[in-house]
């Protein structure tokens, strides 16, 4: 392996800054208002002036994110396991399942608000509604899916249910379980900020409220910025951890085939 | 060791009532090695599992050892056409899973995980794979995974191994090396096969006795003793008397199909 970066490793860079300069290039042509659209100078410069708001406030989203997040992976395995358990457990709860997840979470958080007061509650509730579904699904198909033929293997031997559980069904189900992850904590952080923007006194998503009642616009696109940071590096840290725990589901180039 | 009596299995299908088996009666003794030949649909897979207790006959009896069987018979190693070996484990943690599974031996598994490893290697050096023991199943050939399900079959020392097409996947050279590869491994291990397959040759090169099943609802309609010497070599399989025998299979096998 060469450490020389490749086209390829410096694309998502090379599109970034590409953005950035067709943005601030647009809004100097046009002579866009800053109040409609700011350039990312004035971005950057909000950012560095209110860089303390931004992250106290960055943090308590963080830290909601990733506390109704945590419930949902609880509660996402635990109910996943039960699903994948037995088919009738399976048939009876996947219309609820899907009757719920249809219902728009944003309609939800005037509710909890009413049951838990403006703070820091509903926006935990609200990322973990929002983000439990995938995981559920995820970690049910992955045991429904397992080997007929395995299984067969594995009763042959006199195994129980639950010995076919551990050794073959919770294994794998790894990899629908880390894709699951990666797609989930990106819906909480999405939970998290909208329960912030409708009713909160903390978060970046009350931040920009904030700011946008002030007409600062800089300090608005600013609050987008960090969640899109947030968001990258979150998604980012769950990849990275899929690829450490179930580096098998990624077999491709190194295999003799078969 | 094994005696199906006049067993017949109906299940419900889509349209209707299937019947897989009809009166099919079969009788294996210990350590023979027992092949089912057929034509495709006839019920051979339905008759490993009705053998190894996974199923229920709707009527007649199936006894192992002299007992009645009535729940999954726990004495059986089981390898089909798929190796189906779990990617997350090693090739040697693949072959070692009977023995977490399987009493006595996974009572002592965590105390005595060294030993069963080498228990495990010896195994896998049998069939050629000691230098791949730490390798994934994904990173070998088809013929390798095909070896190491075998292990997996036989790792727990068990008095009956029963394969449903083990080698059907297999290109024909690998085929034969696998062919030797379970012949050895009988004669060193005195195990009692069953043996499903289409291939005439196999089961010929193979077995002891080979019964011919009729195309579905299936039932037994030849039994044939292979008396050819063991050990057999490969050349076996070029004789005029093998020949003739698969010659004369064919023939049974194709009045099977034309009755359907």
């Amino acid at each position: 392996m060469k450490m020389k970066l490749s086209a390829e490793d410096m694309a998502p860079v090379a599109f970034t800054v590409a953005l950035f300069v067709i943005w601030e290039a647009a809004c100097r042509l046009f002579r866009i208002d800053t109040f409609i659209l700011p350039a990312p100078t004035d971005i950057f410069a909000a950012m560095v002036k209110y860089w303390w708001p931004l992250l106290k406030n960055s943090f308590v989203t963080l830290w909601t994110t990733m506390a109704g997040f945590a419930i949902a992976v609880v509660f996402g395995i635990a109910l996943g396991i039960v699903v994948g358990w037995s088919r009738t457990i399976y048939r009876g709860l996947y219309p609820v399942m899907i009757g719920f997840n249809s219902v728009p979470k944003v309609a939800v958080v005037p509710i909890l608000i009413m049951w838990f007061g403006i703070g820091e509650i509903p926006a935990i509730l609200t990322a973990f509604l929002i983000s439990f579904f995938p995981i559920v699904v995820n970690v049910a198909t992955g045991l429904a899916t397992t080997e007929p033929e395995l299984e067969d293997v594995l009763r042959a031997l006199g195994a129980s249910k639950l010995d076919i559980m551990r050794k073959v069904g919770i294994p794998r189900t790894g990899p629908y379980l880390f894709g699951a992850l990666k797609v989930g904590i990106t819906l909480a952080f999405v939970g998290a900020v909208v329960s912030e923007t409708i009713g909160a006194n903390a978060g970046v998503g009350h931040l920009m409220v904030q700011a946008g009642s002030n007409f600062q616009m800089p300090l608005v696109f600013a609050g987008l910025m960090a969640l899109a940071i947030q968001g990258i590096l979150m998604y980012a840290v769950f990849a990275a951890f899929e690829r450490r725990m179930v580096a098998w589901a990624f077999r491709s180039s190194t295999g003799a085939g078969g | 060791m094994i005696a199906l009596d006049n067993v017949t299995l109906t299940y419900p299908g889509r349209t209707g009532p299937v019947t897989a088996l009809a009166g099919t009666t079969l009788h294996v003794r210990r350590g023979e090695f027992a092949a089912v030949v057929g034509p495709s649909g006839c019920g051979k897979s339905t008759l490993m599992k009705l053998v190894t207790g996974l199923i229920r006959p709707t009527s007649g009896t199936v006894a192992v050892e002299d007992k009645p069987v009535t729940g999954p018979v726990k004495l059986a190693g089981m390898a089909f056409q798929n190796a189906n070996l779990l990617p997350w484990r090693t090739v040697l943690a693949n072959v070692m899973l009977p023995l977490e599974i399987v009493p006595p031996y996974r009572q002592r598994f965590s105390r005595d995980k060294a030993a069963f490893q080498d228990k495990a290697m010896a195994l896998l050096n049998v069939v050629g794979l000691g230098a791949f023991a730490d390798r994934f199943p994904w990173e070998m050939s088809g013929g390798m995974q095909q070896r190491a399900s075998l292990c997996r079959a036989l790792i727990h020392e068990p008095a009956l191994l029963m394969l449903d097409e083990p080698f059907a996947a297999l290109d024909a050279f690998t085929r034969e090396e696998l062919w030797c590869v379970l012949r050895d491994l009988w004669q060193k291990l005195g195990f009692t096969v069953i043996l499903v397959t289409h291939d005439l040759r196999e089961a010929g090169f193979l077995a002891d006795t080979i019964h011919v099943m009729s195309a579905r609802p299936g039932r037994i309609v030849e039994t044939r003793a292979v008396d050819f010497a063991r050990p057999r070599e490969l050349d076996v399989c070029y004789t005029p008397d093998f020949t003739q025998l698969v010659h004369e299979l064919r023939g049974r096998i194709a009045e099977a199909r034309q009755a359907a």
